[in-house]
Formats: C-alpha cells, sequence, structure tokens
C-alpha cells in the first residue's frame, strides 16, 4: 500500500539572502582555503586518488592541497539531477530541483516511550517502529536511520538498522550511520539484494549515504572509505558539514559557510576524481555554538541563516542539497522546539533544499519523540502551505461569488466556497477549541500527536519484505560479525 | 613590591594575551620572583578575575579559553625555575584525557583539557584515537587521579568501558577516577560501565573533575 508523498513543488515564494557576487566570494575563498591550507584526508585510499591527479598531498599529515581548477573540473562531472529510489517505485523522489522532501532526523540515542513516556536507551526494535511511522506518514518521504541499534554489536549495527528500515517501509533509505569500507560493502550487498541485483541498484539506488565532515578542514577516514564503496557502486553520497561558528568555524557566519563549503566540495570532488559522474549531494546542518557552553545549540537566527545558504552554495555546484532542519535543541516538544523547526524548515524550504533532516528528535538531535515526530510533519505541512503562495486568477479573484453576496451576507453558502474550502488548511494539531473545552481537558498538540503515533504503530501495516529476502539480508549481516 | 608586575600578570590573563603572560613570565624569573608567587599573587588573579566574569554571565567561552591559554604558557615558562628551586605549584589532582580508539572527534576533549588545565589541574592530552591501554598506561606512569575519555559515536562510546575495565584490571581502581563524555553519553551510561562522572560540557566537567577530587 504505496502512501502518498507531501512535498514542497512549483513554489511561489523567493528569498534574496546572498547576491552571485558575495556566492562568488565565498566560492573563491574556499579554493584559496583548499589550494593554501589544505583539508585532511585520512586515508591512504583518498590520498592516493588525490595524488594521481596532482594534488599535492602529504602523508604524514593527511593534508591534500589541491588547485581549485583541479576542484572545480571535478565537480562539474556531478549529475544535476537524479532519483533516490524507493523499494515501491512510486515513492522514488526526484532531486531535480522542485522538490523538497523530509526524512525522519537521525542519528539519536535514546528514546521517548510511545507508551510510559520514559526516556531510555535507543533499541533495534525502535528503528523498526519509528520506520513504520515514518512508513504512514506523507510529510516522511525517506528515512535517515533515526536511532542507533545499541542492542547491535558496533561492527554490524549500521546493516541491521538498514535491514529494519527496508522490513518496515517501502521509502528510500538515507544512512547516516555507516562509518568503515567494510560495512559498507555489505550494505551495497544488501541494497543490490532488495533492487535486484547490481546493476539495477545502479539504475534505481533504494539506498544513499551521508558522511559527516570532522571540521573545521577535515575528514574521518572510515567515512571517506564508505562513501568511496558506496560511490563506486553507484549509490548517491553525500557529505555533511556541522561546522560551528566559534568552536569548528571563525565566529563570522560568512567565515563558517567557507570552512563548511570547503570540506563538502572537496570530498564531493574525491568522489568525482574517483567515479566520475557518480550521483553526488552536498549536506549541511552549521550553526553557532552556545557562547557560554560551546556547546551544539539546534537552533537560533545564524541556524536559519545556514539552511537557506547551503542550497544557494549547492546549486552554484549544481548538485542536490541535504539540509538540516528541525532537530531542535529543546529538552521536549515545547515552544523552543516549534520556534527553531518551524523557521529553519521554513529558510531550508524557501531556497528549495532538496532533502531536509528531520523529523521526530529533541535536545539537538539525541532524544527520540513521537510527539515532535508528527509535530514536526505538521510544521512541514504548514510550509508546504505557505510556498504555494497566493495565485491569483479569475477563480482566485471570485468577482462573481463577491458580486452576489454583497455588502453584509456571508460566503459559507456560496457553491464557490463548496469549490474552493479543501484548500484551506486544516490542522492537525493545532487548538482551535472554544476556551471551556480546553479548560476540561487541558490537553494539547503533544498529547494529540502520541495518540496518532500510538494509533499508526498499533494498525499501519507496511508492505513486507520477502521473508526470503529477509534472511538473505541477514546471512549477509553476519559475515562480518564477530564470532 | 611587585605589584605593578602582579598587576600585568593578571591583566594579561584577562586580555587572553599570552605572548605577553610568557614575558611577564621571563620578567619575573630575571627579576628573581618566587615563581609561585608570581602564580598565585598574579597570573591566577586573572584567572579568577575571568572564571567570575564567566559565571556572572558577562564574559562567553572564547574569553575562558584564551586567558587558560596564557595561563598554561605562563606556567610553562615558570616551570624550569620552580624545577631549579625544588618547588612545585600545588595542584588539584592530574588527569589523563583522550578521545577513545576509533574516534576522531576532538574540539570537545580539548576544551575539556583545555579549561581544567586553567582551573587548577595539571592535563596529559593524549590526542585522539587513544587506546584504552595506553590511556591506562599513561595514568599509571602518571600517577593521575583522574582519566577523562571522549567518544562522539555510539560504536566507540561502547570502548569507553575497556577504560575503566582496564583501569580495574592493574588494581587500579577505585583510586583512579574516570569522567566519560561526548554527545551519545547519558547518565545511565556512565552507571552502567560504572565510571564516575560525566558532563554535557566543558564547564560541568571542571565541576564534575573537583568534585572527584573533594573540592567543592
Amino acid at each position: 500500500m504505496a502512501g502518498k508523498i507531501n512535498s514542497v513543488t512549483n513554489p511561489r515564494l523567493k528569498l534574496q539572502l546572498l547576491s552571485p557576487q558575495d556566492i562568488e566570494k565565498i566560492h573563491q575563498a574556499t579554493l584559496d582555503v583548499i589550494e593554501s591550507v589544505g583539508v585532511r584526508f585520512p586515508s591512504p585510499k583518498a590520498l592516493d586518488i588525490w595524488a594521481s591527479h596532482g594534488a599535492s598531498i602529504d602523508r604524514e599529515t593527511s593534508i591534500v592541497k589541491a588547485p581549485g581548477s583541479l576542484v572545480e573540473a571535478a565537480l562539474k562531472k556531478a549529475p544535476p539531477i537524479y532519483i533516490l529510489a524507493a523499494r515501491d517505485s512510486s515513492q522514488d523522489l526526484p532531486l531535480d530541483g522542485n522538490h523538497v522532501f523530509v526524512g525522519t532526523d537521525g542519528c539519536g540515542v535514546e528514546v521517548l516511550d510511545i507508551y510510559s513516556g520514559e526516556r531510555r536507551r535507543s533499541r533495534l526494535q525502535d528503528i523498526a517502529e519509528i520506520a513504520r511511522v515514518g512508513d504512514f506518514l506523507e510529510e516522511v518521504a525517506f528515512h535517515w536511520v533515526a536511532v542507533s541499534a545499541q542492542d547491535r554489536p558496533p561492527e554490524s549495527r549500521g546493516l541491521h538498522e538498514l535491514k529494519a528500515v527496508w522490513e518496515n517501509s517501502t521509502k528510500h533509505v538515507q544512512t547516516e550511520s555507516i562509518y568503515n569500507a567494510r560495512e559498507a560493502e555489505v550494505a551495497v550487498e544488501m541494497a543490490a539484494a532488495v533492487a535486484g541485483g547490481r546493476q539495477a541498484l545502479r539504475q534505481r539506488p533504494v539506498l544513499s549515504i551521508m558522511q559527516c565532515t570532522a571540521p573545521p578542514l577535515g575528514h574521518d577516514g572510515g567515512s571517506l572509505e564508505a562513501a568511496l564503496v558506496a560511490a563506486e557502486a553507484g549509490l548517491p553520497v553525500g557529505f555533511m558539514t556541522m561546522s560551528a561558528c566559534l568552536t569548528t568555524g571563525p565566529a563570522t557566519l560568512a567565515g563558517n559557510l567557507v570552512v563548511g563549503n570547503a570540506e563538502v566540495i572537496s570530498a564531493l570532488a574525491l568522489i568525482q576524481l574517483a567515479y566520475p559522474g557518480a550521483p553526488v549531494f552536498y549536506a549541511a546542518a552549521q550553526t553557532a555554538s552556545d557562547l557560554r557552553s560551546g556547546a551544539y545549540t539546534g537552533g537560533g537566527p545564524e541556524d536559519f541563516l545556514f539552511g537557506a545558504a547551503g542550497n544557494l552554495l549547492s546549486d552554484f555546484y549544481n548538485v542536490p542539497l541535504s539540509m538540516g532542519s528541525f532537530a531542535t535543541g529543546a529538552k521536549q516538544p515545547d515552544w523552543q522546539a516549534g520556534i527553531e523547526n518551524s523557521l529553519s524548515t521554513f529558510m531550508a524550504s524557501i531556497v528549495m533544499s532538496d532533502m531536509l533532516l528531520g523529523v521526530g528528535l529533541l535536545h539537538g538531535s539525541r532524544i527520540w519523540s513521537y510527539a515532535q515526530m508528527l509535530m514536526d510533519c505538521e510544521i512541514f505541512s504548514l510550509v508546504v502551505k505557505i510556498m504555494e503562495g497566493i495565485p491569483v486568477d479569475e477563480e482566485s479573484l471570485a468577482l462573481d461569488v463577491i458580486k452576489a453576496v454583497g455588502p453584509g451576507g456571508n460566503f459559507l453558502k456560496q457553491k464557490h466556497t463548496l469549490k474552493h474550502m479543501r484548500d484551506l488548511y486544516l490542522p492537525n494539531y493545532m487548538d482551535r477549541r472554544p476556551y471551556n473545552q480546553w479548560e476540561e481537558q487541558k490537553d494539547g498538540a503533544a498529547d494529540w500527536a502520541l495518540v496518532k503515533a500510538r494509533q499508526i504503530l498499533e494498525t499501519h501495516q507496511p508492505s513486507p519484505l520477502d521473508p526470503v529476502l529477509s534472511a538473505e539480508l541477514s546471512r549477509m549481516i553476519s559475515t562480518i560479525e564477530e564470532k | 613590591m611587585h605589584e605593578q608586575l602582579f598587576k600585568d600578570m593578571a591583566q594579561s590573563i584577562i586580555d587572553g594575551d599570552a605572548e605577553l603572560a610568557e614575558q611577564l613570565a621571563k620578567q619575573a624569573v630575571e627579576l628573581g620572583i618566587d615563581p609561585l608567587e608570581a602564580i598565585n599573587q598574579g597570573f591566577v588573579i586573572g584567572v579568577n578575575h575571568v572564571g567570575s566574569e564567566f559565571s556572572c554571565g558577562n564574559a562567553f567561552l572564547p574569553e575562558l579559553v584564551m586567558a587558560g591559554e596564557a595561563m598554561k604558557i605562563a606556567v610553562s615558562t615558570l616551570e624550569p625555575e620552580m624545577a631549579r628551586r625544588g618547588t612545585e605549584r600545588q595542584v588539584f589532582g592530574k588527569v589523563v584525557i583522550g578521545t577513545i580508539e576509533g574516534d576522531i572527534h576532538d574540539i570537545g576533549k580539548t576544551l575539556v583539557a583545555t579549561m581544567l588545565s586553567a582551573s587548577g589541574f595539571k592535563v596529559f592530552d593524549l590526542g585522539v584515537d587513544v587506546s584504552a591501554l595506553k590511556l591506562v598506561e599513561k595514568a599509571r606512569e602518571e600517577k593521575a587521579d583522574i582519566v577523562a575519555v571522549s567518544a562522539l559515536l555510539t560504536t566507540t562510546m561502547v570502548r569507553q568501558r575497556d577504560v575503566v575495565e582496564a583501569l580495574d584490571d592493574m588494581g587500579l581502581r577505585p583510586q583512579v577516577k574516570v569522567m566519560v563524555g561526548g554527545a551519545p553519553v547519558t547518565r545511565e551510561w556512565v552507571s552502567e560501565i560504572g565510571a564516575d562522572g560525566y558532563s554535557e560540557d566543558a564547564i560541568g566537567a571542571v565541576q564534575i573533575a573537583k568534585q572527584l577530587m573533594g573540592i567543592s
């Protein structure tokens, strides 16, 4: 049973955040950094690739200094448009610049239990259950690994997580929790089994892979090698910078964009040097560290601006973007969560970021909340509605009806009203009740969202994975488990 | 006698001016001032000032870090003279710190090291991707009071347990305390592996370290 997917499309709103000259300055500064300071690539394989293309490498420090022309030429080989395939092809996601899709957030370490409300360590079953709820929700277009399967061994954890999502959802899966080549090789094998072979996987990548950079100006060796394995198999690969003003980046916003941009485009260039034409994406979740503690904030005006700046850069490089929005720093679904997740998602959507991550986590992407997940979906549906803008034509100007009703009447009985009333937004979780009704219950959005999540979990039956295929995936996973 | 010099020392820390702090420390040695006096009547006054400004919200983390770095340089400049005189700076305790094997994330760990050192701990920072064994051996060698170990990934966090176990095996527990940190670390994890403390940020880590040393 394929659910519909709700996305922003054909937007009517625009935002002028950075001029073409601003973007060019950021780009030139970035090339200067990559060429003169360099970026750390602590992987022999990555260093070999850079060296064979004429970049200057230092084996001691793993620092690569690449001329701007090499980076620019490599980036030009990246395809601007491709699809993220789903197990159910009607849920394929075109990354074509005309859609904004939302995924679940990741990768949390604790879960607010859907029944008891207790906070506890995340486990494999949580991933399965979150995927099942995500499969049902039309705002969720694809999955990240929402929480970590901490009851599975570290060496195969990322694979158990993938299997759990595939078994509970027909939508595209993007993993952000595979950090070494060995695990990536098995993940590719598993994805090929789901897609129907290596060649089919290349045509229909049911899996994409996202790696974090190691700011400032560095990468993780295991992540690089995992990404290379995935790219070789034709899986879309992205690199996400989380460089933060004050700690891992300069205090100024433009400077922090330069640091993050150097990390991301150097990694994407590496992938293109190794596998020209491989699908890649830009990813960013930049922020400003808290002035007092230095902690990750997960929200604030700087975040929102970075959220819009990312797509301007990825458009400049002509690759899709995965942008960190939502992911509030709030401890519970509250005022702060509402502000942060609304503004970050609006700002990232108005520039048409292709993928947004993601719904459901609190406390800076650490604690899963089903209530937050559903309320985040509502935030996105509001943004989708806003992005439709105000169409103006004869029908929408409604001149005939205005004339028919005249002064002092009302529009409730008009056929025009009947025809268009369902275009108006109807929220699930906003309290529009009379005051006395609220006073009797004193409940609200988080309570209703939780009830809905329980109902979905108890009743939604995703289209199952063939048990033979499931068993095959298990066998693959077992090949790398330490005995 | 050297009031102006002591004042300048304090100010160099407040301004986070490491170069000036180093210069003033050298000057103190040349003038034959007891290094401990230079520290306690000069530099430490500056550290305390920045600390209290931070506590009431007038100073921010970068100012603390810069003051900490300036302090570190001042103290290391004075160390040879202390050794010559056979004196030693009183520290709250010795801490061996590092990011666990398989993990290269160092910002949080480095921040904690700086804050601890600025607050009067002697810190041995072993860097990133450090095995439990290496941490524990360094702790034994330096007779450390605390081993502090960081991890950003759930897959590497599990190795924080190895540090506690290795200390157990060497019979160094419970004298040597273990502090853990990193985004996935929770209070429940700390008690599960039998560590002694954790904090979500560097300022909190200093408080925990002091508590573990019995300083309120």
